[in-house]
């Protein structure tokens, strides 16, 4: 089957939220989503948005394989939801979202002569009464709150120590995330009403606003919570993949407004009848690899006559041979998926980011300019590859190892051109590459043409 | 797969067969078609009726292109643009350029704090209607009101107060136009101000305004040097105002270092080029005291403490001038520097007080046959290699004024090579002293060093270069003086172990930075770039630092490179089609000059700031210098560069200058003369020396396309009390008698509303329009044309209106056309036709740069001689004013145009051909004054003259402009001619899109389709010198009060020391449950200045309100967790906030992230029981007397170009937890 999918870049995220910005703006600046945000950004560490939502002993997402092999969600058998239909289930609260809030801005042009400024103080958006702001939609950008809110994040409290939050050595990158439009959704398996559904033509999950009856169960089963609940028309919402845009050949919102420009949207085809199998596997840590594995290349001929022969157009059978997902993911190997361990094979996948040096480790020759140095300049990166590991690899962190060396080998592959020396195929080799993978996926990291990311 | 019990698997499959879906791999999941019924909910919210291209005109400098949705005549969202002209194949592209400020600016459009009527404040309504049907006449009503003291004290003493109520919109230009007209009448035109920054971002609504507040005479006050922005060193070392690479040129470098600079924040859109560029092997280097947004994409993190970035390049000049100049060489390094800097200059070593000290640039007035040499104090000289003289080489400033000059303007050596230095075993040598800073408290102390000499004449001399490697403290055998033992020796500057003790940088960082900085720069032909931000400029001495960056590019030949040299982005916003733009705003189409005034010394002065200033000059002056600025208080010396001419001086004497403009000519005197007259017999004063003075208010302020009182008036409390006569947090106390000027008089009590009117336009509330005496409805970016551009990209694009401006809303423009008729019809009656005494001071680009040699100052009232106009005063210049007929003026193009020429820096454009297709264009005008003239009366058509009047637009008028250069330079310049002349962009061009403009005599660097902008590239390649003394880069600054402030030489200077000027406690706990902080207000990401901070959706993103960020060690120390409500206070004023803590802040700073304004969530202060303020509250202006200099080279005025800065980073305050419950009311 085919799926559009994405991979983010962190290693180019500013973190700026224009993404956030203009979805909201799209999609849900309405009542009863107020405090949605289908596609949002978060500082790592830190706890996420809604909070803490990684931490799947308290969510209940995503799923979990039996002693037999076999997948179940989570948060319970079909029976157990049934039974419990009515029961409010484990989902966040409007809490651990964010209260919304809005200001009493009238008052700056209607408040008579008194005796100082007046003021817009803020007002619940939920009840219309005065509230302190006391959480927001992104309230530990930049490491707001310190140690204090970070030690929350969960996988902070899973690595214990080995993360630190002094000032000498501070790290932190930014997490944009929308819904995975998996290729194994636990939300579509949750939903009692049948109204969640993975488009065949795209993969795209979508909540059917006519069948939706508001159960929520949904809201639990997805792992990554990118599914809202409108507390106004009693329906469940989330991330549409943008699709009327994307049916007319345009790009979701959130791509095309990204001035990181770290977005890239891609066809990818992939075996269907192996997914079960794949999300099965036993060891987490090979998920990532088993999903790989599902994954065709759309240059064999063997894959091209499957795809004529189950009515996938021509044209997405060449989107996918130029697919820049495919690249990232397949070919160059740079791309991560979010969480594997949630066994819903997430469609949404992440370049793990490079960082500073450690100051204390420099004056060691862990210099990443020096190709003799580059690699071990890898573990002396601020950002510890146990935590990127713990995102993208299920906690493998050598996946993780090999893309940031490969993207440290493409620095210092590049600089010789830079510098009008001649090329040096061995930086390349030295990672499991050539020279022209190298050149290739500098093409598409460094200079991303629009034509070339989507 | 789960199988879970027959009754789940029959509900599913129940579904399954009432969806028409297909279960995949059993149950496990479904799948269907699209395109259903349920999906038609998604579909229905993305439809809309129109996109319509525009562009936000916020002071920032994106200019970004979005398209901008409408639906059912709702403006709905907006997104970005992506079709920007590419920049080659080779590289990334501009697209998508945005940012979440900018993304959900269409909140804005139908917000409830959108200001959709005329309002004004209902006591002052109530006092004038009852006036005006009183006494008939509009000016009569308001001077009634405004001379009446309690009748002023009430109306004043409202502001901010709440109690604006709805008005026509004839009633408040009616009294507007009457305030404009009695301020002429009674006070003088130069009683008028206008403040709107930044041009670029809106160029129409900005010049609409400016025009007319200039061509009734009043004053256009300045924004970048007033920002803080403007880095002085720029004008000091390249005689430009600031000239810097587009983003795009950001990927050409092979090193970057950004220091002070967070460019994920400050330019969103441009920082994927820094974050591709890494993949091309560039090395980046982030240098901040806090873990900043952009320190993520650094390879290294270097955290100096706060305000000591200056040591840490002093030290990595010390590095590369002791490795690559002294024990080796690097040819392209050398020949940059003989061809390109100061360095080879000759400087004669003098005698003060018993000690050799540096002097002054030795000219070719020194030389034997110096009679013959036109201007010969002009011509600073060098030593030819192997002659026995030295002589004056060709592009000095002496060669770019004058006949003589012509075809000499230029920087070829002809094949002399001069010597950068003396040194040799054994030849001469002389210990002279130098000045250091280095100490806590930042006062003077004195290093000797030696430097080798050689004798012209009398004179002991030695070289830029010679006394570059004294200040740097890079000894060589056999010279004299003291000198650091090594890089280890921490007792000398400049060594990279010093600075380690200053900075906290360990030194063995700063030596390999420094030392692969040089070797990137030397490999790559001098790709080397430094992208320097606020962070290191907005501090008192930020031009210190910034000359010790500076001198890092210049000694690695990066300066006129692509890709390497300065990246300075702090505001600059850059006015692409500066000529045209220029042309409108200052209405010299019609009558020049404009008055157009420094913005800071405008605040200083008028806020009443300088009578809390408790320090003399003593205590940032070096006992090496001439000594003449001992004891003399800042005020004193505002006042002294406003009478010798050197900044402009507004209001400029203590009268009425359209009376002195009537009795000069009734006398039958020449202005000039009949003003220095009466300077001298001392009938007539500069307003400066006594500015509280009721005469010497400014009396109406017109503020648009701003919001000062709530972003950039640093000092706010001060504004609030002694300007606009309101309450305020205010807690500092006056100078004590030891304290005050000399010259300036001290009146006793302090003015409280000195203004009569404050006018202002927005399209929101904010602290300035909750101020304001009147407010008016202005359209947002989306209901309007207009044009904008910005240094970061080299495109020109378009405003065009989404819809029309909703509820009473009118554009800029539209208003001041309308407050032109308004006040020509009043001025009709009161005013008439006059004539207008202008003061002008020495220009920049113009022969008045010849003023004063040397960079002597020659204060004619402290010699007690007549002073003469133009020369050791301000000129004088009489300009005819009809009142009545501004109006008419405002909406054509006035003669003067073509007859007079517009000037670019030095050179001049003839429009004459673009006038005429202007008439053909706009259509004539008429009968009136502007019969048969081009119609400016729409926005539309100001875009086509603007457009049609630059070089960057026009590539006619480029040519024509390099043409005139290569005549002076006689430098080859075919190339930007011929490529030039095709070249035409129109409006309809910009609306259509970002559209290219290309390379200008108004600026330094070239550009084109495969190639990015990078400034002074024109001078590499083309031979044409910097607009400086000698025509070259400077080190070197030989102006006496340079002297007087040790500042000659690049030298580093700790952060001012608040608790010695000011007695504010020292930096740290206080053993009560407070800390004392260095307290930094940086930008935000959630906001463009105070824009976007009341914006619902940026409040969301982040905490909702003002907020302070400081270190968990600090938070500790006051006992505070995140999100408690603190106070900082200082003699200043209160700020209440809630705290950030986090670990990525340093200790002993607090940062609260500018503008964050009094307009939401402040609550009352436990401090005073008042509102608080808002960032500005806690700083204050302090004026660097250096930065007043004028009259002398690259040291003249220029708007926007010098001045002194509103810097405020030197700033700290307690903070404290708070302790009583959050009341707003």
């Amino acid at each position: 089957m085919a799926q559009v999918a994405m991979v983010m870049n962190l290693d180019k995220c500013i973190g700026c939220h224009t993404c956030s910005v203009t979805c909201k703006q799209a999609w849900t600046n309405r009542s009863g989503v107020e405090y949605a945000w289908f596609n949002n950004v978060e500082t790592r560490p830190g706890q996420g948005y809604p909070r803490t939502y990684q931490d799947q002993e308290k969510w209940r997402g995503g799923w979990v394989r039996t002693s037999r092999g076999r997948l179940v969600p989570r948060a319970g058998g079909r029976l157990k939801r049934l039974a419990t239909i009515f029961a409010n289930p484990v989902m966040p609260s409007i809490h651990d979202y964010y209260e919304p809030w809005t200001y009493d801005y009238d008052t700056l042009l209607s408040a008579p002569l008194g005796d100082d400024f007046p003021v817009a103080s803020p007002r619940s958006a939920l009840t219309g009464d005065p509230m302190p702001v006391t959480w927001s939609a992104n309230w530990d950008d930049d490491l707001a709150g310190g140690p204090e809110l970070a030690r929350h994040d969960p996988i902070v409290k899973k690595l214990g120590d080995r993360v630190r939050f002094s000032y000498e050595e501070t790290f932190m990158f930014y997490l944009p995330r929308i819904c995975e439009h998996c290729l194994n959704p636990s939300c579509v398996a949750t939903c009692p009403s049948g109204a969640l559904y993975k488009r065949a033509e795209d993969g795209i999950v979508l909540v059917d606003q006519d069948r939706c009856r508001g159960w929520r169960m949904c809201v639990t089963g997805c792992p990554y919570k990118k599914i809202y609940f409108n507390h106004k028309t009693g329906k469940a919402e989330k991330c549409t993949f943008c699709y009327p845009r994307v049916e007319v050949g345009m790009p979701t919102v959130c791509s095309e407004t990204c001035v990181g420009r770290l977005r890239y949207l891609g066809v990818v085809l992939y075996d269907a009848d192996r997914v079960g199998e794949a999300a099965a596997v036993e060891d987490e840590k090979e998920l990532y690899r088993a999903q790989l594995d599902v994954f065709l290349d759309p240059d064999d001929p063997a894959v091209r006559a499957a795809a004529a022969r189950d009515g996938i157009p021509d044209r997405w059978v060449e989107s996918a041979s130029r697919s820049p997902v495919y690249a990232l993911a397949k070919r160059f190997g740079v791309a991560l998926p979010l969480h594997p361990e949630y066994r819903t094979m997430p469609m949404v996948w992440y370049v793990p980011p490079l960082s500073p040096v450690v100051d204390t480790l420099t004056s060691t020759g862990h210099d990443g300019e020096d190709a003799d140095n580059l690699f071990g300049a890898i573990d002396a990166l601020r950002i510890p590859v146990e935590y990127l590991a713990e995102l993208f690899t299920a906690g493998d962190p050598e996946p993780v190892r090999l893309v940031l060396r490969r993207l440290a080998a493409m620095r210092s592959y590049m600089r010789r051109i830079n510098l009008g020396r001649e090329r040096d195929a061995s930086i390349a080799e030295a990672v499991g590459m050539s020279g022209r993978d190298i050149e290739d996926m500098y093409r598409l990291m460094a200079l991303a043409k629009y034509d070339e990311r989507y | 797969m789960a199988a879970n019990g027959k009754a789940s698997d029959s509900l599913l499959r129940l579904g399954t067969y009432l969806t028409g879906s297909e279960s995949l791999d059993g149950n496990r999941a479904q799948v269907r078609k699209g395109g259903r019924e349920g999906d038609v909910f998604y579909r229905d919210r993305w439809s809309h009726d129109r996109v319509v291209r525009s562009t936000h005109g916020v002071n920032c400098t994106g200019s970004c292109s979005w398209d901008v949705y409408v639906k059912d005549g709702i403006i709905t969202w907006e997104t970005q643009a992506t079709d920007y002209p590419s920049v080659g194949p080779d590289r990334p592209e501009y697209e998508p350029r945005g940012c979440p400020r900018g993304a959900a600016f269409s909140w804005y459009t139908y917000s409830p704090t959108r200001v959709r009527y005329p309002y004004v404040r209902g006591v002052l309504a109530e006092m004038y209607r009852e006036a005006k049907g009183r006494l008939g006449d509009p000016v009569a009503a308001w001077e009634e009101i405004t001379t009446d003291p309690a009748k002023r004290r009430r109306y004043q003493r409202a502001r901010g107060k709440g109690g604006l109520v709805r008005t026509t919109w004839a009633e408040a230009l009616e009294i507007a136009a009457a305030s404009h007209v009695l301020t002429i009448k009674r006070y003088g035109p130069d009683r008028i101000a206008g403040f709107s920054p930044i041009p670029a971002m809106s160029m129409v609504s900005h010049g609409a305004g400016a025009r007319f507040v200039n061509l009734i005479g009043g004053s256009m006050l300045s924004f970048y040097d007033w920002y803080a922005d403007l880095p002085v060193a720029s004008p000091q070392v390249f005689g430009d105002q600031t000239d810097v690479p587009e983003s795009g040129d950001w990927w050409d470098a092979a090193y970057l270092v950004l220091w002070g600079s967070n460019v994920p924040v400050t330019r969103t859109p441009d920082a994927h080029w820094m974050a591709e560029a890494r993949y091309r092997g560039q090395k980046v280097v982030v240098v901040s005291p806090d873990y900043s947004d952009a320190t993520k994409f650094a390879d290294e993190w270097l955290a100096p403490h706060p305000g000591t970035d200056g040591a840490l390049a002093m030290a990595m000049g010390h590095v590369i001038l002791r490795e690559r100049f002294v024990d080796a060489t690097v040819d392209r390094f050398d020949s940059y520097a003989r061809t390109y800097t100061d360095l080879p200059f000759l400087v004669e070593v003098e005698e003060r007080d018993g000690r050799r000290v540096p002097g002054k640039f030795l000219t070719a007035a020194d030389l034997p046959g110096a009679e013959g040499v036109a201007n010969a104090d002009f011509k600073p000289v060098v030593w030819p290699r192997g002659e026995d003289a030295p002589y004056a080489p060709n592009g000095t400033l002496g060669h770019r004024w004058g006949e003589d000059g012509v075809g000499k303007w230029n920087l070829r050596l002809e094949g002399r090579v001069p010597e950068l230095t003396f040194y040799e075993e054994g030849a001469e040598a002389v210990e002279i002293a130098l000045t250091r800073f280095d100490t806590p408290t930042g006062e003077a102390g004195v290093l000797t060093r030696g430097v080798p000499v050689r004798r012209v004449g009398g004179r002991l001399v030695t070289t830029v270069f010679d006394l570059v490697l004294a200040q740097y403290g890079v000894g060589r055998s056999g010279l004299p003086g003291t000198w650091p033992t090594g890089y280890d020796d921490a007792s000398q500057p400049c060594t990279p172990a010093w600075q380690a003790e200053l900075t906290g940088v360990p030194a063995e960082r700063a030596e390999r930075i420094a030392r692969e900085f040089a070797d990137t720069a030397e490999a790559s032909g001098g790709r080397a770039m430094i992208i320097l931000g606020a962070g290191t400029n907005q501090w008192f001495h930020g031009e210190n630092a910034y000359r010790a960056f500076l001198a890092l590019l210049l000694l690695t030949g990066c300066q006129g490179v692509n890709g390497g040299g300065w990246a300075h982005y702090v505001g600059q916003e850059k006015c692409r089609t500066a000529t045209g733009w220029a042309a409108y705003a200052s209405g010299m189409d019609w009558s020049r000059p404009p008055r157009f005034m420094a913005g800071t010394s405008y605040w200083y002065t008028h806020t009443d700031q300088w009578r809390y200033d408790t320090y003399r000059a003593d205590a940032l002056t070096t006992p090496l210098g001439p000594g003449r600025l001992r004891g003399r208080h800042t005020a004193d010396l505002v006042a002294a560069s406003a009478r010798m001419g050197w900044m402009p001086s507004f209001p400029t004497f203590n009268r009425n200058p359209v009376h002195l403009g009537k009795e000069a000519a009734e006398l039958g005197r020449d202005p000039a003369e009949y003003v220095a007259d009466q300077l001298a017999e001392g009938t007539l004063r500069f307003a400066a020396e006594d500015p509280d003075d009721p005469a010497n208010w400014p009396r109406t302020l017109t503020v648009w396309r701003s919001n000062l009182f709530g972003s950039s008036a640093k000092g706010n409390e001060y504004f609030l009390r002694h300007l606009l006569g309101t309450h305020s947090n205010l807690r500092a106390e006056p100078a004590g008698p030891d304290d005050r000027p000399a010259e300036v008089t001290w009146r006793d009590g302090i003015p409280e509303g000195k203004l009569d009117l404050l006018l202002s336009m927005d399209f929101r509330m904010t602290s300035t329009t909750l101020l304001s005496d009147i407010v008016l409805p202005a359209a947002t970016w989306y209901e309007k044309h207009d044009l904008s551009t910005t240094d970061m990209h080299p495109y020109v694009h378009a405003f065009n209106p989404a819809i029309d401006p909703p509820w009473e809303a009118r554009t800029d423009f539209a208003i001041f056309q309308e407050l032109a008729k308004a006040f020509s019809t009043l001025a009709a009656e009161h005013l008439g036709e006059v004539t207008d005494l202008v003061a002008v001071p020495h220009q920049h680009d113009t022969p008045g740069e010849l003023a004063q040699p040397h960079g002597v100052p020659t204060d004619w009232k402290a010699e007690g001689v007549r002073p003469v106009p133009g020369r050791t005063m301000p000129g004088i210049v009489a300009v005819r004013r009809n009142y009545s007929a501004i109006a008419q003026k405002m909406a054509a193009l006035g003669p003067l145009a073509e007859t007079k020429g517009l000037p670019v820096k030095g050179v001049s454009f003839t429009p004459d051909e673009e006038v005429e297709w202007l008439r053909e264009r706009n259509g004539t005008v008429h009968g009136g004054v502007a019969d048969g003239r081009p119609a400016l009366d729409t926005d539309v058509k100001v875009c086509e003259m603007i457009l049609a009047l630059s070089g960057t637009s026009n590539g006619r008028l480029a040519a024509q402009g390099f043409e005139r250069l290569a005549e002076r330079t006689g430098t080859d310049m075919d190339e930007l001619i011929a490529h030039s002349a095709e070249r035409r962009v129109v409006f309809a061009d910009a609306r259509t899109g970002p559209t290219p403009v290309g390379t200008s005599p108004e600026w330094s660097g070239k550009e084109s389709s495969d190639r990015r902008y990078s400034p002074f590239t024109i001078n590499l390649e083309h031979d044409k010198p910097w607009h400086t003394l000698t025509g070259r880069q400077h080190f070197y600054l030989d102006h006496d009060w340079m002297q007087e402030f040790g500042e000659a030489l690049p030298v580093y200077r700790p952060p001012l020391d608040i608790s010695r000027l000011f007695g504010e406690p020292r930096i740290g706990p206080t053993g009560q449950r407070e800390v004392v902080v260095r307290y930094l207000t940086p930008h935000s990401k959630w906001s463009i200045h105070s824009e976007y901070q009341d914006n619902l959706l940026m409040q969301t993103l982040s905490r909702g309100g003002p907020t302070i960020w400081m270190s968990t060690a600090d938070a500790e120390a006051i006992g505070a967790a995140d999100n408690d409500w603190v106070e900082a206070v200082n003699r200043n004023g209160v700020v209440a906030a809630r705290l950030v803590v986090s670990h990525r802040m340093p200790t002993g700073t607090v940062y609260m992230y500018h503008a964050q304004e009094r307009t939401i969530d402040v609550p009352l202060t436990e401090t005073t029981g008042r509102r608080g303020g808002i960032h500005n509250s806690l700083t204050r202006l302090l004026v660097k007397p250096t930065h007043l200099i004028g009259g002398y080279a690259q040291f003249t005025y220029a708007f926007n170009y010098l001045g002194p800065t509103g810097n405020q980073r030197d700033e700290v305050t307690v903070v404290r937890k708070r302790t009583t419950e959050v009341r707003y009311r």
